[in-house]
């Protein structure tokens, strides 16, 4: 026992000379921390969104490890890429603790990922105390790149003023006039409210009422909330759902039951996967217009990486899948050029970078406060008479410039 | 008033879920003192089972209202001989965990057949249109709910009060001891009342599958809500089960439609906490008596 304390204390004073403890070299090929670099991704493996990123995008993240090891062959920084994952359940909580193993124990270099807003906020959080890398895909609070922003992370793919002021103020100014929302009641849902209602208002239009629902909501009832929507006064001639992932489903499920398109009453959708309209079916949402960040079938480049995705998940990728691909990618590739994993290093290496890939379309890195904006596509979901095979559910109806498609940076945001 | 009265009808559809659901775990702890926990699992199983007969085997949903409950309970009864009955003289929390291990296998085996993603049914024909009640419209197909669950629990009653096997459960399961000894096999009857229950979880899930998404986990978060109505009604009892199933649809839905939201999330558990307080074993639960 003495000799394991006093193990112990040599090892711990050693710390403070040398970087390791445990022997061997530290850094032969590029400047690694352990000499691996580790990828996490962190999402909802079982629950309500599981299906728009969880293990599919696990996947999209090995194949990126794969594309980088073909790419650089011999001369990649290194080709111990390990890649680890972990199901936070939607709970801020879980995260919390799971991200800080991964920093901590897993010796993650970055984590990704991550969705439900809550959840991303409190990893954001760890990221700033342990000074490691967090690019966010799967959550869409602006807190991530507003009053929460900080050094070592990055908002990838999409945020909630991106699917406001699309599908909001085209919406508006194509005559939906007056809304009714509907949200799921935490911090992704409440910021999608805020959003929607303030460019809903700025295209002239009305938010006659507005209501939080339970998440995650046990009952998957919506019925009270539906009922409640033909009786306000005056009368919406649009239902914003802002629900996601199998809530959606169970909203649009209820929305078709209770005829309220009959009623005068049209849909109108604030974050839509392509597992959503594939639970579905096109028939139950034929029409929608919605915001999607990224589709697989819109170009040969995305339909190359789709078939190679479909053979190894059986499924086509949602955006989330993609940008997580994305998201690997450019962070080896940053390693790569500064040939370190170092955090602070890697930071500078990407901000302000300009940034074209399978995802990113025109995009930039934003320095100011981290928000990786790019190209983003208003879509329409088809009648199933015009799909011509499985998965192949939206059509394109026009692209969104980057610089359009995201707000300014928010001055709520200091690094 | 047309609104409330709309509002009022949703909750009692909504109620007679929780009152399928919550007879089912009522009967079972009734008879085996068993909290069973892999009731949502049965009714995750009995949507799933209705989802296989219309969209995989292209047959009729109503054939599925039929088949699925009886060949669920069957399954009930297998694992009653084979798990439940083995656990049935130790400390309820075996049989707890017991059932607890078995829904996530259950859904586990579910996610890997159709992934974590949902999947949907139409309502079935001739309901799939709007009933007129006079004041208003309302989907048939929720109408019909309501009332075939009303039907479902008033045969139950039926079946536990006025025949003879429903008084040889009845007595088994106030005074066990005691129907022994009147010389009644009370074991003959664990099995397939276990049975029965598990039966009335698949129902209510096969009913429940045209209105909403069919997700393995949609069992799970169900389930929460259904113990604390099982809590409110009375642990075992029947009728405190049912009346509350219903009780707790119509605050639901009326918590949703008049309270805001920060008050109509947690209604339930507060009204089971108020209960509780007022009554600890609930509106209509006897207190156990200490052996």
């Amino acid at each position: 026992m003495r000799r394991t304390i006093g193990a112990l204390a040599a090892c711990t004073v050693g710390v403070l000379f040398v970087a390791g403890c445990g022997g061997g070299p530290s850094k032969p090929a590029g400047q690694l921390s352990n000499n691996k670099i580790v990828l996490a991704v962190l999402n909802d493996q079982s629950g309500v969104y599981s299906a728009l990123s969880g293990k599919n995008s696990v996947a999209a993240v090995n194949m990126a490890v794969e594309d980088f090891k073909a790419k650089y062959g011999a001369n990649a920084i290194t080709q111990n890429v390990e890649v680890i994952t972990a199901d936070h359940q939607n709970k801020p909580d879980v995260a919390s603790t799971k991200a800080t193993e991964m920093y901590d124990r897993n010796n993650a270099d970055i984590i990704l990922d991550v969705p439900t807003s809550s959840a991303a906020l409190a990893v954001a959080d760890i990221a700033k105390q342990k000074k490691k890398l967090y690019f966010n895909i799967g959550a869409a609070s602006t807190d991530l790149t507003g009053v929460k922003c900080n050094k070592y992370t990055f908002h990838y793919a999409y945020d909630t003023w991106e699917l406001a002021h699309s599908t909001g103020t085209t919406l508006t100014n194509s005559g939906a006039k007056s809304w009714y929302i509907i949200y799921p009641n935490y911090a992704f849902g409440q910021d999608m409210n805020k959003n929607f209602t303030e460019a809903i208002k700025a295209a002239g239009g009305a938010v006659v009422a507005s209501d939080g629902t339970p998440f995650p909501n046990q009952t998957g009832d919506y019925s009270t909330q539906l009922l409640k929507a033909s009786t306000l006064t005056p009368s919406p001639d649009t239902l914003g759902v802002m629900q996601a992932g199998a809530d959606l489903v169970n909203v649009v499920k209820q929305y078709n039951e209770f005829k309220l398109k009959d009623k005068g009453i049209k849909l109108a959708v604030g974050l839509m996967f392509i597992t959503d309209i594939h639970s579905l079916t096109p028939d139950a949402l034929t029409g929608t217009t919605f915001t999607e960040p990224w589709y697989w079938n819109f170009d040969a480049t995305n339909r190359a990486f789709a078939d190679r995705f479909f053979a190894k998940t059986g499924a086509r990728p949602t955006f989330a899948n993609a940008a997580n691909y994305s998201a690997a990618l450019q962070y080896l590739e940053a390693v790569q050029a500064a040939n370190t994993d170092d955090a602070d290093t890697i930071v500078k290496q990407l901000e302000g970078k300009s940034v074209n890939d399978l995802f990113l379309r025109n995009g930039t890195i934003r320095a100011a406060d981290h928000n990786v904006v790019h190209d983003a596509y208003l879509a329409q979901v088809k009648a199933s008479s015009d799909v011509k095979e499985p998965w192949d559910y939206e059509k394109i109806l026009n692209t969104i410039p980057a610089a359009q498609a995201f707000g300014p940076p928010s001055s709520a945001c200091t690094m | 008033m047309v609104d409330f009265i709309r509002f009022t009808v949703n909750g009692l559809v909504g109620g007679s879920f929780y009152a399928l659901l919550a007879l089912g775990l009522a009967v079972i702890f009734g008879m085996l003192r068993v909290v069973n926990f892999a009731h949502g699992a049965f009714y995750m199983l009995g949507a799933f089972g209705a989802y296989m007969f219309v969209n995989e085997f292209g047959l009729d949903f109503w054939l599925a209202l039929a088949v699925v409950p009886v060949a669920l309970g069957l399954v009930g009864i297998v694992i009653e001989r084979a798990f439940v009955h083995r656990l049935t003289r130790l400390d309820p929390l075996y049989n707890f965990l017991l059932t607890f291990g078995l829904t996530l296998i259950l859904q586990d085996v579910v996610k890997a057949r159709y992934t974590v993603s949902s999947v949907t049914i139409p309502p079935p024909y001739p309901l799939a249109a709007d009933a007129n009640l006079g004041l208003f419209h309302f989907p048939a197909y929720r109408v019909f709910v309501f009332v075939f669950a009303v039907a479902v629990c008033a045969g139950v009653w039926w079946l536990l009060a006025r025949t003879r096997i429903g008084m040889v459960v009845r007595a088994s399961t106030e005074r066990p001891e005691l129907t022994r000894a009147f010389g009644i096999d009370v074991s003959r009857w664990v099995t397939p009342v276990f049975g029965f229950g598990i039966g009335l979880a698949a129902l209510s899930g096969v009913l429940a599958a045209p209105t909403r998404a069919i997700s393995p986990l949609m069992g799970a978060d169900l389930i929460i809500v259904v113990f604390a109505v099982v809590v409110i009604g009375g642990l075992g009892s029947i009728f405190g089960s049912v009346l509350a199933g219903f009780a707790i649809g119509l605050i639901q839905a009326w918590g949703e439609a008049y309270a805001p939201a920060i008050v109509s999330q947690v209604l339930v558990f507060l009204v089971m906490a108020g209960v509780l307080l007022w009554r600890p074993s609930g509106l209509f639960g006897r207190e156990e008596q200490m052996a």
